[in-house]
């Protein structure tokens, strides 16, 4: 079960705007969700390790050699907006 | 009764790498905006990070320079959090496997090290006009994405002043294991510290606050001392401290709150997908190893200990490697010199002279070094006349005892010279003769003055003295 | 013409080779089809044929599904909040196969961000499916699959992460195969759940989804979770299943949802494969069952992660608020992510929220370790695990739309594998009430050139005809 006032909290963190209506949706869309993924709470699972890679591969490292970076022009080519040859954003603290 | 600090840091270093942490970016400074970015660091759609083996190996070593435990098996995280520096919405970090746990530097214990890539740069432009004029940033990725070490202390460190020596032993260190130019005014080294205070003599640990953006050695002491001060007054005034993070404004001095930044402190860590375990090998450990210099705490150490330095000799000389090297190549060839001696000559006279140059580029050999500090013990040249020796060899090198002899500034020695000269002093000085006769010691000034300025300064004082003494008898 | 299109794309690269047929009318026929779509497969279509030389692909057009980053084609995963984005650099898996000789034809339509089992959370649009345009064609990988089924292109590529390429290839009457997790690179593809994610080839017939897989392995130094393929992917030959041991799971028969028409046309394989030698048996994946629960905190949670990357700030959508850059964030957001995304992002978020960590997506790993393990033990035993693919038929658009569980558990067979990292392939089973249905078959990490002759056989012995639909 998750209630409005949790939905409203992950909302926030998932930086999703929520209306009246969706709020109360999601609300009852998720907690169906979770009822059924609370089955697992019922399985034995001590001592059991998590996967978090479901493949062994080893260090996988990449040697410290420089390759070309895209020309600025490409990197700022898909910018909602640009401004003195960066990505423009609201200010965080406005 | 007193309060006692207790401070903890937690130190992040860019290391100075060819290229990015999980990109083949070059890392660039002052660089034009966004010209060193790629799909992965702007965190494109699809694209994907790929550990630098080099950040790797510098995180390796930094772990053996402060005595760490190296994990063989060490795996990122994601810490997921909001920001227009953050180009995928998630640091890639180390969490509760990091690369090294534990060790020690000085009297600090290290608490852990761990890898991590660096934020973009905003910055702050104005009003636009374009959002209903607001105010608006630009992002700037050119450093995002640059590899970071970060060094968690345990919190034991006990006042502002030796937070910030402690921390210049660590940017010395770093400095020395080359991994970093650990310039704070360049943002190379960032310094944020955990403080609380306690009555002295308890065990327990007060609330702790952190402090952040400090960006010179000066600031970290005078931060740590303002949070010092505003926290004891809070307790003394019957106030509790708020566990809270604060900004520190080296400006006005003051700390700002930024709680209301944070107020969600949720990070959601989780194991990095995109990335496989970070698997360290014995082999990968002693090339790291073979690689490691005696660092500034060790030198400093053995000194101390094996030389009786002082310890602020000690310190000069292993703060600064490169004179420490001369020092002891000096010390080699001085012949039985006391190693206090060497020091002075090394770490004061010259390197007064040189300033930041490496005294090995300089035109004084070692040798030559040696030679004079043994000239000066064998009373044949004064000290202020090495010191105008060493003058001409910093200028043009050469062998001392040569320049000695073209300048004629030789000690004028024990010898029938500097009888002779004493004797025609004390006739040339009868009435202070007599005065010293009569036990008025201090009347012997006019007769050594006079002794000087025939021998051009040449002569030891003290021989002098001794001799004036011997001839008249007292 | 039509003769062209009865032709495999294994056959038309070995005509083109044999100079019996043209690049050029290859390319022309189906580009005409792809631009005449009418099933809302493709989201873009190529104006030129792309010179790629000569290669084991040999001049054969594909298609891709959105998701795939190509350079300065249109890229959106099927998302508005990428709408018109065109990324500067091209996905290792399509760069190896256009290498490889095979032109790209377009870009496939899709679920958003691959969340989805029936194409119609795409933000442009549902995919009809070409057997009975009323229905869904299955999903994510719905456009790939729809335009292969529909004689649109010869072959196509898609991403599977809960089975996303195997169900919707079973609604639409081809096959699919989902490698082993790091057989192909994942770098340019544009993630839903990294640990699960990968891609595969959606074909007309087994001997085609070898080929192309064939081209699309191989470590990639761009994806650190990427490996070499222990074998050369071979052209798949075998005529029997002699000596081959089939594992049945003991709960397919009373799997949630499975229709009896799909459950008759299972069995009946079961037999067939019997008849070619096969030994079958029942086998025990206790915890397969707990697949969806396990997947469905999984998946959201690394999405929800992969996700915060589309913030206005440097690509796709920006939709300003009045105060400032919080505004922004969940405006754009808002807008620019379906529903269906926004749900799983929440789902995701909550469940890795402090607090929760443990009792979601910790647990959801450690019933990964089991359903792996489970697995492993299964493959002592036996070959291969067979199911259904999909409990169901292709069902009737806007079916399930309202019920986001219902809709979850579709994926109740092809669940499993991903979280194991398993191979598996679905190939084309006859048909239920007048409409494809599916043979799926798991083997072992790295087994797929036994999979693909296991499904070869079996194929032989079914004799689908998947070019029935083909207008
Ligand atoms: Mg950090
Ligand atoms: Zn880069």
């Amino acid at each position: 079960m998750i209630d409005r006032a949790e939905v409203l909290h992950v909302a926030r963190l998932a930086r999703l705007e929520l209306s009246e209506g969706e709020v109360d949706r999601m609300a009852s869309e998720l907690s169906a969700v979770l009822d059924h993924i609370e089955t697992i709470s019922e399985l034995e699972l001590d001592g059991v390790a998590p996967t978090s890679h479901v493949v062994e591969v080893g260090s996988a490292l990449r040697a410290d050699e420089p390759r070309p970076s895209l020309p600025r022009e490409e990197a700022l080519a898909s910018a909602p907006a640009v401004a003195a040859d960066g990505f423009e954003v609201p200010s965080p603290g406005a | 009764m007193s309060w006692e600090p207790v401070i903890g840091l937690e130190i992040h270093v860019q290391l100075k790498t060819q290229t990015k942490m999980f990109c083949s970016c070059e890392l660039s400074f002052g660089d034009p905006p966004n010209t060193h970015t790629c799909p992965v660091c702007l965190g494109l759609p699809g694209s994907l990070p790929v550990a630098n083996e080099a950040a790797i190996r510098f995180g390796l070593k930094i772990g053996l320079g402060l005595g760490c435990e190296l994990a063989p098996r060490s795996i990122f995280h994601r810490k997921n959090y909001f920001y227009p520096d953050l180009p995928k919405g998630y640091q890639i970090s180390q969490y509760d496997e990091p690369l090294c746990r534990g060790g020690r530097l000085g009297d600090v214990r290290i608490h852990r090290v761990h890898l991590e890539d660096d934020a973009a740069k905003l910055v702050h432009v104005g009003a636009s006009g374009r959002i209903h004029g607001a105010d608006s940033s630009v992002v700037d990725f050119n450093r995002g994405g640059t590899p970071l070490v970060e060094i968690v202390t345990e919190p034991d460190i006990r006042s502002a002043e030796r937070a910030r020596e402690w921390l210049i032993l660590l940017r010395e260190t770093m400095r020395q294991l080359e991994v970093s130019d650990v310039n704070m005014e360049e943002g190379s080294l960032r310094c944020d510290a955990n403080v609380s205070v306690r009555r002295a003599g308890e065990s327990e640990l007060g609330t702790k606050t952190e402090l952040k953006n400090m960006n010179s050695f000066r600031f970290v002491e005078r931060g740590i001392k303002a949070e010092v001060a505003r926290q004891v007054a809070l307790l003394e005034a019957g106030q509790p401290v708020v566990q809270e993070t604060l900004h520190f404004d080296p400006q006005s001095g003051s700390l700002t709150s930024l709680r209301s930044k944070e107020e969600a402190h949720d990070y959601r860590y989780f194991p990095e997908p995109d990335l496989v375990p970070v698997a360290v090998t014995p082999e990968m450990v002693e090339a790291v190893r073979a690689e490691l210099p005696e660092l500034p705490a060790e030198r400093a150490a053995r000194y101390e200990t094996e030389l009786a330095l002082s310890a602020d000799s000690a310190r000069a000389l292993a703060f600064r490697p490169e004179l420490g090297r001369y020092f002891e190549a000096v010390l080699e060839r001085a012949d039985g010199a006391p190693a206090q001696t060497v020091a002075n000559w090394v770490a004061g006279e010259l390197a007064t002279r040189l300033g930041d140059a490496d005294p090995a580029q300089s035109k004084v050999a070692p040798d030559a070094l040696a030679r004079l500090v043994a000239m000066v013990g064998e009373k044949a040249v004064t000290a202020g006349a090495a010191r105008q020796v060493l003058d001409r060899l910093v200028a043009d090198g050469g062998d001392p005892a040569a320049i000695v002899e073209a300048e004629g500034l030789g000690a004028v020695g024990g010898g029938d010279e500097l009888a002779g000269a004493v004797r025609a002093a004390i006739e040339a000085n009868p009435d202070a003769a007599e005065k010293v006769r009569g036990g008025k010691a201090q009347a012997i000034g006019p007769i050594i003055g006079h002794v000087m300025r025939e021998t051009r300064g040449a002569a030891d004082a003290g021989e002098v003295t001794r001799l004036v003494r011997e001839q008249l008898g007292v | 013409m039509s003769d062209l299109l009865a032709l495999s794309a294994a056959q038309l690269a070995e005509r083109i080779r044999a100079r019996e047929l043209s690049r050029e009318e290859v390319w022309d026929t189906y580009r005409e089809r792809a631009a005449a779509d009418d099933l809302n497969a493709f989201l873009w279509v190529a104006a030129d044929a792309p010179d790629t030389g000569d290669g084991p692909l040999g001049g054969v057009p594909f298609a891709a599904k959105d998701l795939f980053c190509v350079r300065g084609v249109p890229s959106q995963a099927g998302s508005r909040i990428l709408e018109g984005y065109r990324p500067p650099y091209t996905a290792t898996a399509v760069e190896k196969i256009v290498a490889a000789g095979a032109p790209l034809l377009g870009k496939t339509n899709q679920d958003e961000f691959a969340m989805g089992s029936s194409n119609e959370n795409s933000g442009y649009g549902p995919v009809l499916n070409p057997w009975d345009r009323t229905r869904v064609p299955g999903g994510s990988s719905g456009g790939s699959a729809a335009a292969v089924a529909a004689g649109q292109v010869p072959w196509a590529i898609g991403t599977d992460t809960g089975g996303s390429v195997r169900q919707p290839a079973a609604l639409s009457g081809i096959v699919g195969l989902k490698p082993t997790y790091g057989a192909v690179s994942r770098y340019g593809m544009i993630a839903f759940a990294s640990s699960l994610d990968q891609a595969g080839p959606l074909t007309r017939d087994v001997t085609d989804a070898a080929l192309l897989f064939s081209v699309m392995t191989g470590r990639d130094p761009c994806d650190a979770t990427s490996l070499e393929h222990p074998e050369a992917i071979r052209l798949p030959s075998a005529q029997d299943l002699q000596g081959v041991r089939l594992g049945v799971p003991d709960d397919v028969e009373s799997a949630a949802g499975i229709e009896p028409g799909v459950l008759e046309a299972f069995r009946a394989t079961v037999a067939r494969a019997q008849e070619l030698g096969a030994e079958v048996d029942t086998c025990s994946l206790p915890h397969a069952r707990h697949g969806i629960a396990a997947y469905y905190v999984i998946a959201p949670a690394e999405a929800s992660s992969n996700l915060a990357r589309y913030d206005g700030v440097r690509y796709g959508l920006r939709v300003d608020g009045d105060d400032g850059l919080l505004a922004m964030y969940t405006r754009t957001r808002h807008e620019g992510f379906g529903a269906e995304v926004r749900r799983r992002i929440m789902l995701g978020t909550y469940a890795l929220s402090s607090g929760y960590y443990e009792a979601y997506y910790g647990r959801a790993q450690r019933v990964r370790t089991k359903i792996a393990d489970d697995f492993r033990a299964a493959f002592e035993r036996f070959d291969f695990v067979v199911t259904p693919t999909s409990p169901g038929v292709a069902f009737p658009l806007g079916a399930k739309t309202d019920d986001p569980l219902a809709m979850y558990l579709n994926d109740f067979f092809t669940v499993p594998m991903p979280l194991a990292g398993i191979p598996a392939i679905s190939i084309p089973n006859g048909l239920s009430e007048g409409l494809p249905t599916g043979f799926q078959i798991a083997g072992p990490a790295f087994s797929e050139n036994r999979i693909l002759d296991a499904a070869y056989a079996l194929e032989q012995a079914i004799g689908f005809d998947t070019a029935a639909v083909h207008a």
